[in-house]
């Protein structure tokens, strides 16, 4: 009989749990948990910050270096699906022209 | 009613479909990034079984391939599921927010409604209640929105785990899932302050990328936190008091009190002439 499936299952439950957990942490006591008033108006910049600390390194790093020069597909599909969105307000149109732009010069011409 | 009863009538709530409207657009972006982390899964080394059985169980994007790496290396558990909650950290601070809107809802269902809770529904929930007082159009809101983004993650992610030796990464695919998360980041900015604290939050996630567990996710946050609040706070200071005048003998009323506790009004109290 071969255990191996057991730690990796065993680290995917506890992964579960932890999912569980973090997103319901606050939500979990029954009697609310007394927060500053700073710090409740501080947190609405949470879910921004969280959101650009998760696509900033995606977008200007390579390998974990800043990257040093223009040729990269990322930089003008980012900055034409920018203008779109202001254009248009649309998520979906936003990653048709990131994606539009992104492509070809990624694939084709190798940035 | 029971159960079933209440579960279609969730499903017909006019705010179920207005939330899977909400969110379509999001929704390619979120598959195409679903697609790719199942292929960066089965490629890591686990097994499809596994993968699959990871995708559906744990179901939470960012930490799943922030920890493969770790499991196909071997990692001990404590460091895999450290990991994890670095990673998920944010949406501990979101869950304080879930918390004004369906703290009144029995321990179960909080926990359910904690589990499906994506970064993307959370942007777009906010943006359909800002007020945070509970409504009972919430909660089929939020099963619409969390019903599409659990369809748009797992269908593709589970082609991905199948079809993981056909798709290329170096297509770059997975650059669709940045674009979405660029959409809903765009759709929050909207005045001085929330364009500097991205702008600070930008710099300090590159600058603190070394740092282990993806706490640069939490260092970017702490300095977005901090300076939104300087910027409040110096707006604040910047706006000229109003001026009230004060009848000679008589109480400031509670209301004007606290203006002026608050610094937007200076009392000046009236001259007695005899």
């Amino acid at each position: 009989m071969n255990w191996d499936w057991i730690a990796p299952a065993v680290a995917i439950l506890g992964l579960a749990v932890i999912t569980v957990i973090s997103r319901a942490f606050f939500m979990i006591p029954e009697r609310e948990l007394p927060l500053p008033d700073w710090l409740k108006r501080g947190l609405k910049y949470a879910p921004l910050a969280a959101l650009t600390a998760v696509i900033a390194p995606e977008i200007l790093m390579t390998q974990g270096e800043l990257i040093t020069t223009w040729m990269d597909a990322r930089l003008p599909a980012v900055l034409c699906a920018t203008g779109y969105y202001f254009w248009r307000r649309g998520i979906l149109g936003t990653i048709v022209v990131g994606m539009a732009v992104y492509l070809p010069l990624h694939i084709v011409w190798g940035w | 009613m029971s159960r079933a009863a209440h579960i279609r009538s969730t499903l017909r709530h006019p705010s179920f479909r207005m939330a899977m409207m909400d969110m379509a657009g999001t929704s390619v972006g979120i598959g195409a990034w679903g697609l790719v982390t199942g292929v960066v899964m089965v490629k890591s080394g686990l097994s499809v079984g596994m993968a699959v059985f990871m995708s559906l169980v744990v179901y939470a994007g960012s930490a799943q391939l922030a920890v493969i790496p770790l499991m196909a290396a071997g990692a001990p558990l404590w460091v895999v599921w450290l990991t994890a909650s670095c990673v998920n950290l944010r949406f501990v601070i979101f869950s304080s927010m879930w918390r004004s809107y369906f703290a009144h809802l029995p321990l179960r269902q909080r926990l359910a409604l904690g589990y499906f809770s994506g970064d993307v529904i959370y942007v777009s929930f906010m943006q359909r209640f800002p007020e945070p007082r509970p409504q009972p159009e919430q909660v089929p809101y939020f099963w619409g929105a969390a019903t599409t983004n659990w369809l748009a993650w797992q269908v593709p992610s589970m082609v991905g785990i199948l079809l993981a030796n056909v798709v290329p990464l170096s297509w770059g695919l997975g650059f669709a899932g940045v674009l979405a998360l660029l959409g809903v980041l765009l759709s929050l900015l909207f005045d001085r302050a929330t364009w500097l604290a991205t702008g600070v939050a930008a710099t300090a996630a590159i600058a603190a990328f070394a740092l282990p567990l993806k706490l640069n996710i939490l260092v970017a946050i702490a300095a977005a936190v901090a300076v939104g609040l300087l910027i409040e706070a110096l707006e604040k200071h910047r706006q000229h008091p109003d001026v009230v005048l004060v009848p000679p003998k008589a109480a400031l009323p509670p209301e004007e009190k606290r203006r002026v506790a608050a610094g937007d009004e200076v009392p000046l109290r009236e001259e007695e002439h005899p």
